[in-house]
């Protein structure tokens, strides 16, 4: 499925704001067998006085800006025409729960995508004792790996209500976990958490989400700003898997990813540095087509 | 919480279960428990002095003695040395500790301790007599250290670079993957200089075998480089002729080798060295400051840097100018807000990325800190092997990782002579996390359960208890054993590494437990390396050939500092005169014993302007600003003489001893009076004898825009002929120019001779325009060098020369009272002016 991507976030400042550096990550990667992009091109306006590219440890496009005189508003805008491939519903070749462990520690790296930085607490994901008992509830009878997974993301989503209102993109998870509320990114971080606490690696995927649906389908929640979703490591022979719990589904043809991560930390679109004197507002607009 | 590692914080190992009791014991219990048996009725006939030294100084059993080998005789390197201290007399003995410690006073060594309530500065705690060790046993120890810098240099390369120690099965994944001191984004950062390693410390005790064990690897931003040159300094003034008569190796080449190695990393010959500090409230910020100036550094904070174009730079009086080497002390995941911790106050955005741009060296590389985990202890006598073929000269001591079943099972068998703590921690093995397991036992003395090795393996480490070997301390006179450790600090330079020849051990209070920390009592010693011949003589000073500072140099004052010093000038003039106008009320008190008097109403409307509540004798609007002086000074110690914050802090001790006990009128008059003798001490100090580079500059203009701003205000309100009777007085007063006044015109004070002595006058210093011929000679000065050749005068320069022209031609009768009130307003104007140009 061939898509066209535009992506647009602005910042507005109450007074000139000494926006100073800021590190973005918008830009969709290629990812062998998932993913291509044909073209993809970032717009940063004001023109920064400085803009750089690379990849960051975990193999994500990462653009570091830098203004020197203060601002009243920022925007970046990226568009991209991105490939996305079609995803076999593979056959579930995951081992049981209690063999996982055991093949973890068979992959001796620490590099980007081994399983071993996906196990410990990360910077947004603290162990919660109520998410764990939580999660060590309706993995009950679940047979392997995958299907423990699917377990979580199918409870999560009928145990969590989504409420673009209920909490805030620094809000802990155990909040949203306790509110049993909140957006894409609170679904994600509290299905890391319960992974995790299963002994199973499981990271943070940032992307988008096609904004319209096919004929004769629902539209998805969180189509209309950057969307994020779960990767799980489900052993040796299956790899990574990638589920989204806000929609109850696996990762797959309506799913464009930017970069991915342990969590949030790891992948923000934008991070930066500015001495703010007043208040500021932030917009995010996004527009997934088919084409 | 933010600070490079604190050597304060550091408890030494001690015997199983013992823990548990100190714990939680204050100071006082612990030295009343611990106090030394006095032996009663030795009253010899024949007076041997060395005797009289050594009785009652019992080594421990089952641990080697640095002093007495196991027959109890003194060992050669300390013969000559106690043979000499015991002949002095014994007031000669006390002296020479008082003069040590009297030195580090004068000097301002302090570190801060974490208390429950305060932050306070303590008293270095030193303990005077120093440790001696031979040369040729240094040496072994030396070899054996750097042998292990190398190794920790290839460790750091290879988690930082190919990963084969984990790929081979030398290093468990988990202890790299789940350690939040591996830093991801310097993964594949090679560094500049060719090596992630610039300088480390080690932790090392004397096990019962006599052999030395590495108690703990210090790699992130080691401190006591220069707690052990001050401690040497203090040693030095305690013993100077014992100093001299014992072949002691000096110090000063080693951090000349440093100071060099560090100059030779940087990228441009233009560019700077500096230390990056996380500023006063830091425990070790002392040593910072101190090392600074030491070396001859910029100290810099976090929000001074600005990365521009992949270059880092500091923000100067001067404009930007490049760093490219940073000697960080501070704790990597605080250094950079866009790549480590987000809500970092003290860090550089984009710090990270002028590393990978190549530009700039890092001592030492962020990330470093990954070699502190002590879990990591457990794999390096295997990843010693690997690298090396061999065993190191200088093993650690014995650690398992509690990650496998055959760890478990040892240190489940064995735990009676463990500590069990985090894997991941990056404390010294005696410095205990809450839920450690000391000899089987919780720090609250309740049996711990066994169970937990096969819960949480992988989160634990198990280190062998060792105990140290004891060496002797002064008290009361007499020698007394205690445990020691030693802290050797080593830095690399342009041939390997270098070795700093003695450095500081700590010293353990007590003569039954080995607690060393200092927050509890412990102390520190100079160490003496003895060789057979006498060592040169040799300082810093005497390698710096550097002629008078180039322009550039006086440019780099960091805007921080310059704004400390700008604002350090203001408040402490501030003070001063609220003083003067404090007491001329309390006189005029005395003198008609009643407030309800026009002229004093109105001195107190005028110090109630000034937020100071004239009936109490030292109000708080005075103290506040005493204390904004203290705290503009406290944060560029590396800038300031020591005399001149001794004077300050002597001013506020007096201050605040006086302030409960004094009575309104006469009472307070006479000790205003002495405290404005005080800070005439401090301004005189600093005038007198700072350097008159920029950072003075900055203080003087601080000085006189402050008073041309207050005398100006004085002479609006005291100098309107609608003033009671009287007035004209206070304003001369306030000025402190009665004498003067006297001698110029006479006894009769008119509004004329008044505005002309402290408006007009350019020859008296404490007149207004005396203040503005001072601004424009500083202003002169400044701008040569920012180098601004657009020629365009900066606003300040305007508004000064306005006001200086207007008053060197005035004459006092065509100055009307309103005008004044707009002169004030227009030198208020001046400070803000000045930082617009100079301070941003």
């Amino acid at each position: 499925m061939l898509y066209s991507i535009r992506l647009r976030i602005s910042y507005d400042y109450d007074s000139p704001a000494d926006v100073g550096r800021h590190l973005l990550r918008i830009m969709p990667a290629s990812i062998p067998g998932v993913q291509e992009v044909q073209e993809a091109r970032l717009l940063c306006r004001p023109v920064p006085a400085e803009q750089l590219e690379r990849v960051d440890f975990f193999g994500n496009t990462c653009t570091e800006i830098a203004y020197r005189t203060p601002l009243e508003e920022t925007v970046f805008e990226m568009e991209a025409r991105v490939e996305r491939l079609p995803s076999e519903p593979g056959l579930d070749v995951s081992p049981p729960p209690e063999r996982l462990a055991q093949q973890i520690a068979e992959v001796p790296s620490v590099a980007g995508h081994a399983p071993q930085s996906y196990l410990p607490v990360s910077p947004r994901v603290r162990q919660n004792a109520e998410i764990a008992a939580w999660a060590a509830g309706v993995v009950e009878g679940a047979e392997t790996v995958l299907a423990q997974v699917m377990a979580v993301t199918r409870a999560l989503h009928r145990d969590m209500a989504f409420d673009a209102t209920a909490t805030m993109v620094d809000t802990p998870l155990d909040e949203a976990f306790a509110l049993r509320r909140g957006v894409c990114q609170d679904f994600t971080h509290i299905q890391i958490c319960a992974l995790r606490s299963l002994g199973i690696p499981a990271g943070y995927v940032s992307g988008f989400l096609r904004t319209l649906p096919p004929e004769g389908q629902e539209r998805l929640e969180g189509a209309d700003a950057m969307h994020a979703w779960v990767r799980a490591w489900c052993g040796k022979d299956m790899g990574w898997v990638e589920v989204d719990p806000t929609n109850d589904m696996p990762a797959g043809t309506d799913h464009v990813v930017i970069a991915r991560g342990r969590d949030y930390f790891d992948v923000a679109p934008v991070k930066g540095s500015m001495r703010l004197a007043g208040g500021q507002r932030t917009s995010q607009a996004v527009d997934m087509e088919a084409v | 919480m933010t600070g490079a590692e604190n050597p304060d914080k550091d408890l030494p190992p001690e015997e199983a279960g013992s823990q548990s009791q100190s714990q939680g014991q204050s100071e006082g219990q612990s030295q009343a428990q611990t106090q030394e048996p006095v032996p009663e009725g030795a009253a010899e006939p024949a007076r041997d002095p060395l005797a009289e030294l050594l009785s009652g100084y019992a080594p421990f059993e089952g641990v080697p003695d640095e002093l007495m080998d196991d027959q109890g005789n003194v060992r050669p390197v300390w013969k000559d040395f106690l043979d000499r201290l015991a002949a002095a007399p014994d007031e000669e003995i006390d002296l020479a500790c008082a003069r040590g410690s009297q030195y580090l006073r004068d000097a301002g060594v302090f570190f801060r301790h974490y208390g429950p309530d305060s932050h306070e500065e303590r008293d270095w705690p030193l303990s005077h007599l120093p440790l001696l060790i031979d040369e040729a046993e240094w040496q072994q120890i030396a070899a054996g250290l750097v042998e292990r810098a190398d190794l920790l240099e290839q460790v750091m390369a290879d988690v930082y670079g190919p990963g084969q120690l984990v790929e081979g099965g030398l290093l468990p994944p988990e202890l790299i993957a789940g350690n939040p001191e591996w830093l991801r984004p310097m993964v594949g950062v090679p560094p500049r200089s060719g090596h992630y390693l610039h300088m480390l410390a080690f932790d090392i005790g004397r096990g019962p075998e006599g052999q030395w064990w590495v108690l703990g690897d210090r790699a992130q931003a080691p401190s006591g480089a220069g707690f052990a040159l001050e401690t040497r300094m203090a040693t030095a003034r305690s013993f100077p002729a014992l100093m001299a008569e014992t072949n002691v190796a000096r110090l000063a080449g080693f951090f000349r080798g440093f100071r060099d190695a560090l100059l030779a990393l940087r990228a441009e010959e233009d560019s700077r060295v500096a230390i990056l500090t996380p500023g006063p409230m830091n425990d070790t910020y002392f040593e910072h400051a101190y090392i600074a100036r030491y070396l001859g550094f910029l100290l810099v904070q976090g929000e001074d840097l600005v990365v521009r174009d992949g270059r880092l730079m500091v923000h100067t009086v001067g404009g930007l100018r490049p760093i490219s080497v940073l000697w960080r002390r501070l704790d990597a995941e605080w250094l950079d807000p866009l790549e480590l911790r987000e809500d970092s106050q003290i860090g550089t955005a984009g710090l990270l990325s002028a590393l990978r741009s190549g530009g700039l060296t890092m001592v030492n590389a962020p990330g470093s800190g990954v070699l502190e985990t002590r879990a990591l202890m457990a794999f390096i006598p295997a990843i010693a092997r690997h690298f090396l073929g061999r065993d190191l000269a200088l093993p650690n001591i014995a650690t398992w990782w509690c990650g496998s079943e055959e760890a478990q099972d040892y240190v489940r068998e064995n735990a009676g002579r463990m500590t069990i703590d985090r894997a991941l921690s990056t404390s010294l093995p005696f410095d205990h996390s809450p839920d450690a397991v000391i000899g089987g036992k919780h720090l609250d003395g309740s049996a711990w359960d066994p169970d937990v090795l096969a819960r949480e393996g992988g989160r634990l480490a198990a280190q062998q208890i060792v105990s140290l070997s004891t060496a002797p301390a002064l008290s009361e006179r007499k020698l007394v054993a205690r445990p020691a450790s030693l802290r050797v600090i080593l830095t690399r330079t342009s041939q390997g590494w270098q070795v700093m020849p003695g450095g500081f051990a700590r010293i353990g209070q007590s003569g039954t437990s080995a607690d060393v920390s200092m927050q509890r009592g412990g102390s520190v010693c100079d160490v003496w390396v003895v060789g057979q011949q006498q060592a040169p003589d040799d300082t810093l000073l005497a390698a710096t050939t550097d002629a008078r500072p180039s322009l550039p140099q006086l440019a780099a004052l960091p805007t921080r500092a310059a704004d400390n010093l700008f604002w350090l000038g203001r408040y402490s003039d501030r003070v001063e005169q609220k003083i003067r106008l404090q007491r001329a009320y309390h006189l005029r008190m005395a003198e008609y014993g009643r407030a309800d008097m026009p002229l004093i109403e109105m001195l107190a409307g005028y110090l109630d302007s000034m937020g100071v509540e004239a009936a109490k004798p030292l109000p708080e609007g005075l103290m506040a600003d005493l204390e904004a002086a203290m705290g503009s000074a406290g944060r560029v110690r590396d800038r300031f003489s020591t005399d001149g914050w001794n004077a300050l802090t002597d001013l506020k001790r007096t201050a605040d001893k006086l302030a409960p006990r004094l009575k309104p009128g006469d009472d307070a008059a006479r000790a205003l009076s002495v405290l404005l003798r005080k800070i005439s001490g401090f301004s005189g100090l600093v005038h007198e004898n700072m350097y008159h580079a920029t950072g003075w500059r900055f203080l003087s203009l601080g000085r006189a825009i402050e008073r041309a701003w207050t005398t100006s205000g004085v002479l609006a309100a005291f100098s309107d002929p609608a003033a009671p009777v009287g007035a004209y007085e206070i304003a001369i007063e306030a000025g402190d120019a009665v004498m003067t006044h006297r001698m110029r015109f006479s006894a009769t004070f008119t509004r004329e001779t008044v505005l002309d002595l402290l408006l007009l006058d350019e020859n008296y210093p404490r007149s207004v325009l005396a203040q503005l011929d001072d601004i424009l000679t500083h202003l002169d000065w400044l701008e040569k060098l920012t180098a601004d050749f657009s020629r365009k005068p900066s606003p300040i320069r305007r508004a000064v020369m306005k006001l200086q022209t207007e008053l060197a031609t005035a004459r006092p009768e065509e100055i009307p009272p309103e005008r004044l009130v707009q002169i004030a307003a227009a030198c208020a104007d001046l400070s803000g002016l000045l930082a617009e140009t100079y301070l941003r």
